[in-house]
């Protein structure tokens, strides 16, 4: 099992290579939208490499208040955790 | 007053060379663009024969959004339209500023529709077919895909009409244009040639099966011709009006002086000669020329025996006693399907603007039909000035264009 900072690098790594953003710009400040230009159809693929990368499918709500990278992971490592339950 | 319509750009991308110059090359040389394709046996297929074309890298040209949203033949396309545009000296300044239209002629886009089908079906969800596959699955693809990247503000339409697409989509654009309707618009056609994109056609066993010799597998009017080679890549011209070129100082290439269309109201696959030949006459009378003008006749012939006949009948109920020379530059690149009107056009104006008629490859022995021809067997050195390029589909859908050196 990934532990809490295996997975955040683990999504580091998946979006930059995904979405073509340099490392060093995804910090927990980062915002999904201004900083790595991510629009609601970029939102559809990342559904697709969350499922294809950790194996849990997001769906639309789950995006609620979801504005930076920190925010992000926190989804995703709550998914992972409610998954694990 | 009816404006003039002038070709001021032309890109290719074929499996006789990528850009003008290397197809030129090409075409001068009669090679053939013609292999046998690793797998497609396996896979079902009749045939293994195809026209190889290169994959190109788009990456640093295109951001990941308008990557993800093009399919195989789009990317093609982009090539193609992206030499068409640099020819006819049109930046992105100038289509930012300026009503562009794009016509470009497509009928199928079977491996994102395959693909993105079968990820539903193993996950059973929808949403894990992601965000491109809807737009690079539709017919329209390749114009909303390009219209998007190049800035375009004319019209935005896709032309379907089988193999005839890419060539209606220019008597289209040149109707438009000649009325007033358009000043510029990019035309042209594309197809794909993934494993997908013709399986359906191979079932029809209408695919040469000549394997042992793949450069010799499509033999337009030969008597032992079997079946045609598909193809793919895209063809890409920037047509506008003569008072358009002349503003922005563009080099003419040539003129499309004249379209004819028909149906022929009969069977679904198998071509008449009464639908082709009315096209052939309104091509003429629209160009408002005698047949006698003529000097070459890019035919359809896609080395089927059925068409190239039919063909051969039509071109010389038409002609009668005058005998323009008569190849299918198929025999060089195989059946580039919903690109082929486009392409075609483009190999004609090479060829006039180079003052030769590339060879009707393997034309050993013409049927009865195109033996009433002037099928050239070999190059012609000749200096010509008025081509006519047909383009034939399934349903009967019949185009032919007239085009000459601009005077």
């Amino acid at each position: 099992m990934l532990s809490n900072e295996q997975i955040i690098e683990k999504l580091t790594d998946v979006l930059s290579e995904e979405f073509e953003i340099e490392k060093d710009e995804i910090t927990a400040e980062s915002s999904l939208k201004e900083t790595f230009g991510l629009d609601s159809l970029d939102l559809v693929d990342v559904v697709v490499l969350i499922h294809d990368n950790f194996g849990i499918k997001l769906q639309g709500p789950d995006f609620a208040g979801v504005k930076t990278f920190g925010d992000f992971c926190e989804l995703i490592l709550r998914k992972l955790h409610e998954s694990e339950a | 007053m009816e404006r003039r319509v002038v070709i001021t750009g032309m890109g290719i991308y074929s499996c006789i060379g990528v850009g003008k110059e290397a197809v030129k090359e090409s075409l001068y040389n009669g090679r053939s663009g013609i292999g046998l394709v690793a797998g497609r046996h396996e896979f079902g297929y009749r045939s293994a024969l195809s026209g190889i074309v290169p994959l190109p890298n788009l990456k640093g040209k295109l951001d990941r959004r308008q990557r993800v949203c093009l399919p195989e033949e789009g990317q093609y396309a982009y090539v193609a339209t992206c030499e068409a545009l640099e020819q006819a000296g049109i930046d992105a300044d100038y289509l930012a500023r300026h009503e562009v239209g794009i016509l470009y002629g497509n009928d199928s886009s079977a491996q994102a529709v395959v693909e993105g089908i079968d990820k539903v079906r193993e996950s059973g969800d929808t949403a894990m077919v992601g965000s491109g596959n809807i737009f690079q699955s539709m017919n329209s693809t390749v114009t909303m895909n390009l219209s998007v990247i190049f800035n375009l503000k004319g019209i935005n339409l896709t032309v379907s009409g089988a193999c005839a697409s890419s060539s209606h989509a220019i008597g289209i654009a040149a109707l438009l244009i000649r009325n007033g309707l358009q000043e510029c618009v990019i035309c042209g056609g594309c197809e794909e040639v993934n494993k997908y994109s013709v399986a359906n056609f191979d079932a029809l066993a209408a695919f040469s099966i000549r394997e042992d010799a793949p450069e010799k597998a499509s033999r337009p009017f030969d008597r032992s011709r079997d079946g045609l080679v598909p193809s793919g890549g895209a063809a890409t011209l920037v047509v506008e009006s003569y008072e358009s070129a002349v503003r922005r100082g563009a080099t003419i290439l040539a003129e499309v002086a004249g379209y004819g269309f028909s149906s022929n109201g009969d069977h679904i696959s198998l071509p008449n000669v009464e639908g082709p030949s009315r096209s052939l006459r309104r091509a003429l009378d629209d160009a408002g020329i005698s047949p006698r003008e003529v000097q070459y006749v890019n035919a359809h012939a896609t080395s089927t025996p059925v068409g190239d006949a039919n063909e051969a009948k039509a071109i010389d109920a038409v002609f009668g006693s005058h005998k323009p020379y008569v190849t299918s530059t198929k025999s060089q690149t195989g059946h580039e399907m919903w690109m082929a009107g486009a392409s075609e056009v483009i190999y004609s104006v090479l060829m006039m603007q180079n003052g030769f008629i590339a060879p009707n490859l393997n034309y050993e022995e013409g049927d009865e039909f195109a033996q009433r021809l002037n099928i050239p067997d070999h190059r012609v050195d000749v200096e010509f000035d008025t081509l006519l390029s047909n383009s034939f589909g399934f349903g009967g859908t019949n185009s032919s264009l007239i085009i000459r050196k601009f005077r």
